[in-house]
């Protein structure tokens, strides 16, 4: 399919041939397939380590809490490129990690520095009474976080964890500093043997738009069913 | 059943708790009444070590409790607490409060603690309330499902912080009747309350608090009668 090159300005001509959109639009499937792949396993990686760290991050035992604290603010206080570059060439004389594993390590450990302070705030956020009660009934501390704080805190981290999970998607796209065949990559390497980065770039961004507008919508759902759970009779 | 000897606590630099001594005998049902501020809760709370005083000592049911030790939630399952804004686990619906104890501590199986959870919410007249969840019942009920949630561990001693203080008038006679009904059976209850018909009718002692310090106890008669100290005089006729 054609479309001729229109005149939208006396002078210009519409630089860009759609036409190639629909025509590369499949081809990106399979590095999409890879964009959403590295994002999730990145993001299970991150949520272990971040309700981990957070853990530690809440105890009132320094030795626990100072390589939490140490963790979240050397992660949040470098960019993710040079993360993902540390672990993908930094350390390929200590380890070789191939770039897949790497990206997801990088996605992993830099969204677990957000979500342990995600979590850290709605435990500290879930009301002392409800501690108290659950310690006046004879738990451990371990046994009321796990049964009575730890609900409560997970469903307040819900709205802020969508968001970081967006986030998350969106800078996967970093991965393609070290080969990953993601969207990215994808739209990048095309752009420059076709010579129509636009059109490409284009293409990409429909991608990531369909996954967060999905992933918003997941996460929508989430929460209404989770604020419902709360006044069933 | 509890024996506190030389009890003091400070928040900082604040003694909110001045040398308290104070004992409570099997079955004795103690009330204690106070200006706000004057350390009730937190006598209450260093009873089970929700506060951990600085000094002094405390023997629960002849056994002398370390503060720092590492078994005070053993102590806690001994005694029951119910507070002041109920803390029922919103996440849970009145059945899964009222036996979370059972099954989470003391490892009951799930049937047989549903079965003592029925008795305890038939005996608070809240049976059919079993599977709502807090959010959807009133104050005083949600108060006497802490008191289930409480009595299911089975305790030995029963500590109330003010448990009618947060509910409309016509909700605190419900708690009231539960609660007499416990002291009845013989718990050992200490109560802070300002409900001054419970506590001449169902208190053998009356303690009345000021700044961290015991300024008189009695029979309800002698305190509310025949005060002895100016203080509970003043207090008294402010809120009688
Ligand atoms: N966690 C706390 N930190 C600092 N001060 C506190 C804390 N809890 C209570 N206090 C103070 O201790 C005093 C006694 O409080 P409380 O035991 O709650 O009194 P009451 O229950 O008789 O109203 C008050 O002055 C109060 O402000
Ligand atoms: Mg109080």
């Amino acid at each position: 399919m054609i479309i001729h090159t229109t005149t939208f300005l006396s002078g210009f001509e519409f630089p860009w041939d759609m036409s190639l959109i629909p025509e590369y639009f499949p081809v990106f499937y399979k590095p999409a397939l890879m964009t959403l792949q590295i994002t999730t396993f990145g993001i299970l990686m991150g949520l272990i380590l971040g309700l981990f760290a957070a853990l530690l991050r809440i105890s009132k035992f320094k030795i626990l809490s100072a390589p939490a604290r140490a963790y979240i603010w050397a992660i949040r206080g470098t960019p993710l490129l040079l993360q993902l570059l540390f672990i993908y060439f930094g350390l390929v004389n200590v380890v070789d990690i191939p770039r897949i594993p790497a990206a997801i390590i990088a996605l992993g450990i830099h969204n677990g520095a957000y979500i342990a302070e995600i979590f850290r705030g709605s435990i500290l956020a879930v009301d002392r009474g409800q501690r108290e009660a659950a310690y006046s009934l004879g738990m451990t501390p371990w046994l009321a976080m796990k049964r009575i704080i730890l609900p409560q805190a997970f469903k307040r981290s819900v709205p802020p964890l969508g968001n970081q999970f967006i986030i998350a998607l969106k800078d996967s796209s970093l991965a393609s500093a070290a080969s990953v065949p993601e969207l990215l990559l994808q739209a990048r390497q095309l752009g420059s043997s076709t010579f129509s980065y636009m059109e490409m770039l284009f293409i990409a961004g429909i991608y990531y738009l369909i996954m967060t507008t999905a992933l918003t919508f997941m996460v929508g759902r989430l929460e209404k069913r989770l604020s419902i759970s709360d006044h069933r009779v | 059943m509890i024996e506190i000897k030389k009890l003091s606590k400070w928040y900082g630099k604040l003694q909110v708790l001045k040398d308290i001594n104070l004992s409570v005998a099997e079955k004795e049902v103690v009330v204690i009444i106070g200006a706000s501020g004057s350390g009730k809760s937190t006598l209450l709370r260093c009873i089970n070590f929700l506060e951990k005083p600085q000094k002094g000592s405390i023997t629960i049911d002849g056994t002398l409790i370390d503060p720092k030790g590492k078994n005070l939630h053993l102590i806690r399952q001994e005694v029951g607490m119910v507070f002041q804004h109920f803390n029922l686990f919103p996440h849970k619906t009145v059945m899964g409060n009222v036996i979370e104890g059972l099954t989470q501590v003391k490892k009951v199986p799930f049937e047989e603690a549903e079965k003592e959870g029925k008795l305890l919410l038939e005996k608070v007249g809240l049976l059919d309330k079993a599977d709502s969840y807090p959010s959807v019942i009133s104050g005083g009920q949600k108060q006497r499902v802490a008191i289930a949630r409480a009595l299911a561990m089975n305790p030995k001693i029963m500590l109330f912080d003010e448990p009618t203080s947060a509910l409309d008038p016509e909700l605190v006679g419900g708690v009231l009747e539960v609660m007499q009904e416990l002291a009845k059976e013989g718990m050992t209850m200490v109560v802070v309350t300002h409900e001054m018909g419970f506590a001449k009718e169902v208190a053998d002692r009356v303690i009345y608090m000021d700044e961290g310090v015991i300024i008189e106890e009695g029979t309800p008669e002698d305190i509310f009668d025949n005060p002895k100290q100016e203080r509970t005089k003043e207090f008294l006729s402010q809120i009688l």
